[in-house]
């Protein structure tokens, strides 16, 4: 990893909270461009607050996150929209419109930003179907296709406008462990095919190792570490070293309290 | 405590009052930003018509079948019910006047709501709902499309069309289900009940009826695309928004239908 490139993304100090509790506690990251990164932390640990910040669902309280050279928590709302028209986000549950076909989902972003020929696009949204390996679901509705199919139709939309970042939600959460690694091995392709920045939330180990180039760990909304998977593995943290071995928390009950409260405060 | 007990009638209505202030305060700002993005991205009118025509499909010709059996019913109805009172005044070739003006003032408009309501306003909620409980409306925010925009709007526009549309057919419906009665229990011809309704009515009932249809418009399409937003997470909250997008459109169209009908009273002496 060089110092000399700018990072394509980066957090300082970056607290988000909702209501009257505090879910990141001040964290401060870079990611480098080309890099992929994945976001290791058990459940309330954070790190979809994480990635729903750096996607600008969420404000931030305080602090900054940079994304391709905006800051997030004072940008615009036009701002925002450039932003988000360079990043691509794979949703967890896929997230496809249900009232339109694959292809038509994967269109759309093209459709409503670019003044592509109805003719361009339509082979746009096939090499990325294709890609994906979808092609033949093209006219498909999203209830017709199964978890994998709809994240992998899921992953060719974030793609559609050739994004510089792609952000992945739980990309295995919900699969059966051969369809998991079939969407690992995808999202390998991808960043060897592809000049792309790819940041990947997930609390699956095996998936994080296979893919990740640096693993940033958080727990209970801080970072524990941010390091390159071997020197991870090394890590004498007592915190890392039980969720790489997966040891059980003797307070797991109130983690799930705390769980729990993080979620009916935010209704 | 009895002396505060005292007061909390009071700070529940006060509470009460605020809520509603609030919830037509959000109706009124998602309505504006829903109007104002017909006219800001003209870029992409072509896909926002596109959209709006599917949703007047949907809306408007999907409406015609159940609004013209109900209005047609509701006009035999009246009729009968207006001859049951006219027949002792030995007035019953006033029954084609009855039924016109009671259908185009006042049960056209009201009816093809409900009909709408009951078809549309509740689907805008469950449909917005669905989309915040599986994530979609983050999905369309992350793509850089407004939900606003890209649900609102062409619902909003298909509905300020489709709604005046249903009533003028819901106007004639129940005229011609008027009609029936009025040939074979009231010795009128089919051609003298039609003359004697076009007599009998002036521009001015059609019109009231359709600016209050166009209201109407903008209380369900608001009501039930706000129902939606305001969805949590969870798919029983999706059937609690429908559920209120239909309760509180029926309310409100009832309420604003008693401003209006009060208004064109007091202003036009009829």
């Amino acid at each position: 990893m060089t110092d000399s490139e700018a990072p394509i993304i980066s957090g300082k100090d970056l607290r988000v909270r909702y209501g009257s509790r505090e879910i990141l506690h001040g964290l401060n990251f870079d990611v480098q461009p080309g890099e992929t990164i994945v976001i290791l932390g058990g459940s309330g640990s954070g790190k979809s607050t994480l990635l729903r910040t750096m996607v600008g669902l969420e404000k931030p309280t305080s602090g900054e996150v940079w994304v391709g050279g905006t800051n997030l928590a004072s940008a615009s709302d036009a701002e925002l929209d450039d932003v988000r028209k360079r990043i691509g986000l794979s949703f967890q549950g896929g997230a496809l419109i249900g009232s339109m076909t694959v292809g038509e989902n994967v269109a759309l972003p093209l459709q409503e930003h670019t003044n592509l020929e109805a003719s361009t696009i339509e082979v746009m949204v096939r090499i990325k179907l294709e890609q994906v390996g979808l092609l033949k679901f093209q006219h498909f509705m999203p209830s017709q296709l199964s978890g994998g199919m709809k994240k992998r139709a899921a992953l060719a939309r974030a793609m559609a406008m050739d994004p510089e970042i792609l952000f992945f939600d739980e990309p295995s959460a919900g699969l059966d462990p051969i369809v998991a690694a079939g969407i690992d091995v995808l999202i390998l392709n991808l960043k060897k095919a592809l000049a792309v920045t790819i940041v990947v939330v997930t609390h699956e180990l095996a998936s994080a190792f296979l893919i990740a180039d640096r693993i940033l760990v958080l727990d209970g909304g801080v970072i524990l570490a941010m390091s390159a998977t071997e020197e991870l593995k090394r890590s004498t943290h007592p915190r890392i070293q039980q969720f790489l071995h997966r040891v059980p928390d003797n307070n797991d009950v109130r983690d799930d309290v705390d769980h729990l409260r993080l979620f009916t405060d935010r209704i | 405590m009895p002396r505060f007990r005292m007061l909390d009638p009071l700070s529940s209505i006060g509470g009460a009052a605020e809520n509603g202030l609030a919830y037509l305060g959000g109706l009124a700002q998602l309505l504006g930003r829903a109007g104002a993005h017909v006219f800001v991205s003209p870029l992409k009118g072509r896909l926002s018509l596109q959209r709006a025509f599917h949703q007047a499909m949907v809306i408007g010709v999907g409406a015609v079948p159940v609004v013209s059996f109900i209005t047609f019913f509701i006009g035999v109805i009246m009729a009968l019910q207006g001859a049951y009172e006219l027949k002792r005044f030995g007035a019953l070739h006033l029954v084609a006047d009855t039924v016109a003006i009671s259908i185009t003032r006042e049960l056209g408009p009201l009816v093809t709501a409900i009909v709408v309501i009951g078809r549309s306003g509740s689907a805008f909620a469950a449909e917005i709902g669905t989309m915040k409980v599986t994530e979609e409306l983050d999905a369309l925010e992350t793509m850089a499309l407004h939900p606003i925009a890209f649900l609102v709007t062409p619902k909003l526009m298909a509905m300020l069309v489709m709604m005046p549309c249903l009533t003028i057919w819901a106007d004639l419906m129940g005229v011609l289900g008027g009609s029936v009665f009025g040939v074979i229990g009231a010795d009128y011809t089919f051609g003298t009940y039609l003359a004697a309704t076009r007599d009998a009515l002036y521009m001015r009932d059609i019109t009231t009826g359709l600016v209050k249809s166009i209201v109407f418009a903008l209380v369900i399409t608001g009501v039930g695309c706000q129902e939606g937003f305001r969805t949590g997470s969870g798919s029983e909250e999706v059937g609690r928004s429908t559920t209120a997008a239909v309760v509180t459109s029926i309310f409100l169209v009832v309420l604003v239908d008693l401003i209006f009908t009060a208004v064109f009273y007091v202003t036009s002496g009829a």
